[in-house]
């Protein structure tokens, strides 16, 4: 046993001034960094969650999302009798061609501010490929006619798009009949209705933007791909599990919001590196005896060096704590950007993960070590009578 | 006749301030034999503090042989000299040099830490020693809830709860009142009479001086 822990944390006590506005540098880091993390977690979690891995989804190879993707109702039919894709007890094919376009609709609360809109025009068997989709209020849309439901987000998030109005988009009036909620996912972000009815006013004949259907089993997928790159009439077009599909479909914003928020992280980090350093030369400077009596008992230098690092690790995991604790209370929040993979509105949750906590705690450990490191080191390098004279 | 603990034998040091080398110590040769209480006396700058860091194993000299207990002090790295101090020898400084975060308990435990006793052994090592001082009713007091000859009392007990072979004192009486001088001039004397503690004392007070047997005088680093 060497320096006693208690001896590093009583000595907080003794300064506190200094001790808590370092934590507090550290706090403040700690939150940042978690919460952009947090934010960027959000993300792909919510269009991992948008996506089942027992759904495949179909779109044209040289497209970037939904958006910009079609498939004409000739390879739609050919990729339904695909044996790879599941049959219900009648023996239909579990599958929807989805239409996906984007609309303008204005925000609630930004004068005059539009925001894109995500319109899906889906079949019967959407609901059976994802029973995430439920109505919470109002009805189902009727078949055949120009009535749609609306996701929970875009209600609270859109003028004019409750339950009851008319909303104008296609050159036609929809009714809004029903809210429905997606668990959290970016359906919640989506209006809904028949695709016959969004083909017909959007003026895409018999076409769809993507193809979603249920593997018959999931070993089948290997086999569906195969099937896929052997048929000149598919090669055009891939196939991907829906949550992979969707998982790449956050790719772009997560890593750029990532990119920006460890690059600010960073950058405030100096600023908290330079405290630590500061708190900690600080405390090596009134400690100087203290370190002679120490090294004068028997101490060896590296129990001395220990001793401070330990110190500053210590005051940085207090800020990380901090800093998490706060941050924490951010997964009551939900926020909503455009998604670059549909180039409309996704709301979103921050989300919190052991990956996050671990690595802000690795990171404060980081900011403690490098901040302590020198004051530390100059510490166990102080000359034992030079230390006791300065009593 | 006792044996010998301490021998130097022409031992020089000097200090480097700037381009100048300033000596300290001039061809030092010094015999102390086992259960001396030896006192050191001298001017400020006699180079009196300078000898005891040199015989506590703080400091090397530039030239000469020190040997304590048969140990080559000055020969050893400084991980083992480290070593070499926490087992024999126990410090007694002038400002007393607790650790005000510690209590006084653990104050006299820290040199035990560098030992491999138990937690049982460690407290029965403090219990005693700070029964020795007459502080036992004080071990969960900090420093600064003490006065300055309990502190001292306090530092005592943790130079012998290690039962070091030497007791190094630098000016122990030198910032306390005339009572607690006493109190403290006589702890040492019965850890030196009783105990069979070795003493090596730095000190400016012709009364502390009376307490020790022998006292050598250091003017402008050599021994009279």
């Amino acid at each position: 046993m060497k320096i006693p822990l208690k001896y590093t944390v009583r000595n907080f006590r003794s300064r506190r001034l200094t001790t808590a506005i370092t934590i507090t540098g550290v706090a403040l880091v700690v939150f940042v960094f978690v919460a952009v993390m947090m934010l960027s977690n959000g993300i792909t979690a919510t269009l991992i969650a948008t996506g089942s891995t027992e759904n495949v989804l179909v779109a044209r190879k040289a497209a970037n999302g939904e958006i910009s993707s079609i498939i004409m109702n000739e390879t739609y039919n050919i990729i339904l009798t695909l044996p790879q894709v599941a049959k219900d007890a009648e023996g239909k094919p579990i599958a929807t061609g989805d239409v996906v376009v984007v609309i303008n609709l204005p925000k609630i609360g930004t004068e005059g501010g539009f925001s894109n809109v995500t319109v899906r025009g889906v079949s019967q068997p959407a609901f059976d490929l994802r029973p995430m989709v439920k109505i919470a209020e109002g009805r189902m849309f009727n078949w055949g006619a120009r009535e749609i439901i609306v996701g929970s987000a875009v209600t609270k998030r859109f003028e004019g798009a409750q339950i009851g109005n008319v909303i104008k988009f296609a050159g036609d009036n929809w009714t809004i009949v029903g809210v429905y909620e997606a668990d959290r996912t970016a359906f919640d972000s989506e209006i809904w209705g028949d695709v016959s009815q969004i083909q017909d006013a959007f003026r895409r004949g018999v076409s769809f933007s993507t193809v979603t259907f249920r593997l018959s089993s999931p070993d089948q997928f290997e086999a569906l791909e195969k099937a896929f790159a052997d048929d000149n009439r598919l090669q055009q077009f891939e196939p991907k599990i829906e949550q992979a599909y969707f998982e790449a479909q956050s790719e772009f914003m997560a890593i750029f919001i990532s990119v920006l928020g460890i690059f600010v992280t960073v950058f405030f980090s100096v600023g908290a590196i330079i405290g630590a350093m500061i708190t900690m030369y600080t405390a090596v400077a009134n400690r100087t005896t203290e370190v002679g009596t120490l090294r004068a008992l028997g101490f060896q230098r590296r129990n001395v060096l220990f001793a401070f690092l330990t110190e500053s690790i210590l005051i940085s995991l207090i800020g990380a704590a901090i800093g998490l604790f706060l941050a924490s209370w951010l997964q009551f929040f939900t926020v909503s950007t455009m998604n670059w993979g549909s180039f409309s509105e996704l709301e979103f949750s921050f989300t919190l993960t052991l990956k996050i906590i671990l690595y802000a705690v690795g990171f404060s450990i980081l900011m403690g070590v490098v901040g302590g490191f020198l004051p530390s080191v100059a510490a166990a390098r102080l000359n034992i009578v030079n230390a006791l004279r300065s009593a | 006749m006792a044996n010998t603990l301490i021998e130097i034998q022409n031992i020089s040091k000097s200090y480097r301030r700037d381009s100048m080398q300033i000596p300290v110590l001039r061809d030092i040769s010094l015999t102390v034999p086992d259960g001396e209480f030896l006192g050191l006396m001298g001017p400020s700058g006699s180079g009196k503090t300078t000898l005891l860091n040199l015989i506590a194993g703080i400091d090397k000299p530039n030239k000469g042989k020190i040997v304590v207990g048969g140990m080559d002090v000055a020969s050893l790295n400084e991980t083992a000299l480290a070593k070499w101090r926490a087992r024999h020898v126990g410090f007694i400084f002038q400002f007393y040099n607790l650790i005000p975060v510690l209590t006084a308990y653990e104050n006299v435990e820290l040199p035990l830490l560098l030992t491999k006793l138990s937690k049982d052994q460690r407290k029965k090592h403090v219990e005693t020693a700070l029964q020795v001082v007459g502080l036992a009713d004080r071990m969960q007091h900090y420093p600064k809830q003490l006065s300055g000859g309990q502190e001292q009392r306090v530092a005592i007990a943790r130079a012998i709860a290690t039962d070091p072979t030497l007791l190094v004192a630098d000016e122990p009486t030198g910032d306390l009142d005339k009572q607690s001088a006493e109190e403290i001039l006589t702890l040492l004397e019965r850890l030196n009479k009783e105990f069979k503690k070795t003493i090596v004392m730095v000190t400016h007070d012709p009364r502390a001086a009376e307490k020790a047997h022998t006292v050598r005088h250091l003017d402008k680093g050599e021994l009279q």
